[in-house]
């Protein structure tokens, strides 16, 4: 019986460089299909890779990938684990051309590179018929201008990539479960219309996604949630058998930890209604899962229940969004509450008499859960004596504006309260999404092969 | 006992636009029901409301020993335009943990640093 491991070795954009390494270890000494996952792609980082492509159509590729491929392409290879990704970003093509190189510079053996494109909405619509699509939420900032629009493609396009043979597969906005879910249904010979299938290997993508968020990371509380050596926490493997039951652990001689806790906790994680998660290729119902603990750091899911998917795709549009201006200041020692509280007052005075509505918080003071509700954080009854730090920020539609937040905490330092120090801020842009519904059939999945010669063929 | 769900129970949070959920999972089986019938929706709804918490939905999930709250409205409109600190309401879920129950401390799980004497 074929049983497929795959494992993750990134779950966000800023993640570890350095995870993968004991994944591919790992992997090495298994036998069967395997896989590694880097799941790269926020929003930002895709709106972002669409201005670098526009500036220059040959980029606009995850500014992370050779951070993320270069230590690990070599040894994955060796290792005989194919690399699917969507450091593709805004141009997976280009992505896969700068694999190739990579390759080459690398000093490694002739490989096959896949492309999956298609996502990106504004190659087929005009930015007029992509603000005319069904609104699910969003709608205030449509109008803005337009920066990206991709359509989540499903696993099956990932599946169609893996099966040209490719050892490493890039892709743009995909779902992040869809990284799992393709090569499941390329090793294991899946059918799309299995909808309890498809749950299993959306499941497995959901748990493995987000890196070490299912090994220990994202939970460890001191004393009520230990943790084994989290500086050195172990991405996920997950082991799928071709009926869907998986075991999900971690790489072997890493720190962290697998057991229904932390399983648990990534299920339901950026879920909304457990019986109807929602992607292309299902949806995914978990109301009747089973989790067990075999072993140490092992746990055995099984009872994923799949549903029809909805008819229509989702796509994410980003649009220019302003800045936003934030800056702190830190007061601390005998009174530093009060001096801390007359210094977002001094700001608030003087944002407000510009007509700007700052937020103002103070960090220690229940900023996290507050949120620039002075008065709220007044009535905690805090210690008078401490070391709290005002911030302030500011969004507006244009940076002069949003950095006045940064230069009035600036000021502090000479026309505000006692002994004020640490000023450290900034001004960023802004980008804002919306989500937008699209029929499948204006969406068309385009692969695209380089083989080792450097040859490149639509499959 | 007067009791944080800290005692008794586990979760994180996530967001989706300006949605957050954020899980509520006990540590014992036998601890599930208390949940359920002490942390309803109005109670969160009413914890979260000062960060402008508009609906808030409990999905129940016994065979994980969990609940999930989906809470609308909280992050002063959604990662990309909160003007908070923590733009993601990735520290809420410690918001819901502080929340106090009534329940028997026979719920605690074994070396709760909860447990009373």
């Amino acid at each position: 019986m074929t049983t497929v491991h795959i494992g993750c070795g990134a779950g966000f954009s800023g993640d570890r460089f350095d995870a993968a390494g004991p994944v591919i270890a790992d992997l090495g000494r298994r036998h069967g299909p395997r896989f590694l996952m880097f799941e790269c792609l926020a929003e930002r980082t895709l709106a972002l890779a669409q201005g670098e492509k526009r500036r220059d159509p040959g980029r606009g590729w995850s500014p992370f990938l050779d951070r993320y491929l270069a230590p690990h392409l070599g040894p994955a290879l060796a290792a005989g684990v194919r690399i699917v990704s969507n450091l593709g970003a805004a141009n997976p093509l280009g992505a896969a051309r700068r694999v190739q190189a990579l390759a080459r510079e690398l000093g490694l053996p002739p490989i096959r590179v896949a492309a999956l494109e298609g996502d990106d909405l504004r190659e087929t619509h005009s930015d007029a018929e992509i603000r005319a699509l069904p609104i699910l939420d969003g709608a205030e900032v449509l109008h803005q201008p337009l920066l990206a629009a991709n359509a989540y493609l499903g696993a099956r396009p990932v599946g169609a990539a893996l099966a040209t043979g490719a050892e490493v597969v890039l892709v743009g906005r995909t779902t992040d479960s869809a990284l799992a879910l393709g090569p499941l249904i390329d090793a294991l010979g899946w059918d799309p219309a299995d909808l309890d299938r498809m749950a299993a290997g959306t499941l497995a993508g959901h748990l493995l996604e987000c890196g070490a968020q299912v090994t220990g990371a994202y939970f460890a509380d001191p004393g009520f949630k230990d943790v084994p050596d989290l500086a050195h926490v172990g991405f996920p493997i997950a082991e799928i058998a071709p009926d869907g039951t998986m075991t999900l652990g971690k790489a072997a001689g890493t720190g962290g930890r697998v057991d229904r806790a932390t399983v648990t906790e990534q299920i339901l994680y950026e879920m909304h209604d457990p019986a109807a998660y929602l992607t292309p290729d299902c949806t995914l119902d978990v109301t009747a899962l089973h989790l067990a603990e075999p072993e140490t750091d092992r746990v055995a899911l099984s009872g994923a229940r799949g549903h029809a998917p909805p008819e229509t795709l989702k796509a994410t549009v980003c649009v220019e969004d302003g800045w936003l201006g934030e800056a702190e200041i830190s007061y601390a020692g005998p009174n530093a509450y009060a001096r801390a509280r007359l210094a977002a007052e001094v700001v608030g005075t003087r944002l407000r008499e510009r007509n700007l509505a700052p937020a103002l918080d103070i960090v220690g003071a229940g900023a996290s859960h507050d949120r620039g509700d002075l008065a709220r954080t007044d009535a905690r009854g805090l210690p008078g004596n401490g070391d709290y730090r005002v911030r302030a920020a500011l969004r507006a539609p244009d940076r002069e504006t949003a950095a006045l937040a940064v230069e009035e905490i600036t000021a502090l330092y000479c026309s505000g309260p006692a002994a004020g120090g640490g000023v450290r801020g900034g001004t960023t842009p802004q980008v804002a999404t919306a989500s937008v519904l699209v029929r499948p059939e204006a969406v068309t999945p385009r692969i695209t092969v380089i083989g080792p010669d450097g040859t490149e063929a639509p499959a | 006992m007067r009791l944080p769900l800290h005692a008794l129970a586990h979760g994180r949070s996530g967001d989706k636009g300006d949605v957050s959920n954020v899980s509520l999972i006990a540590w014992r089986a036998e601890a599930w029901e208390t949940l359920a019938r002490e942390v309803t929706e109005a109670d969160v709804r009413a914890l979260f409301r000062h960060l402008g918490a508009t609906r808030v939905t409990r999905h129940d999930l016994p065979n994980l020993q969990a609940f999930n709250f989906v809470i609308e409205g909280t992050l002063g409109g959604g990662v990309n335009r909160s003007l908070g600190l923590d733009r993601h309401g990735k520290t809420l879920s410690y918001l819901l943990l502080e929340m106090e129950i009534e329940a028997d401390p026979a719920l605690l799980p074994a070396g709760s640093p909860y447990a009373p004497g």
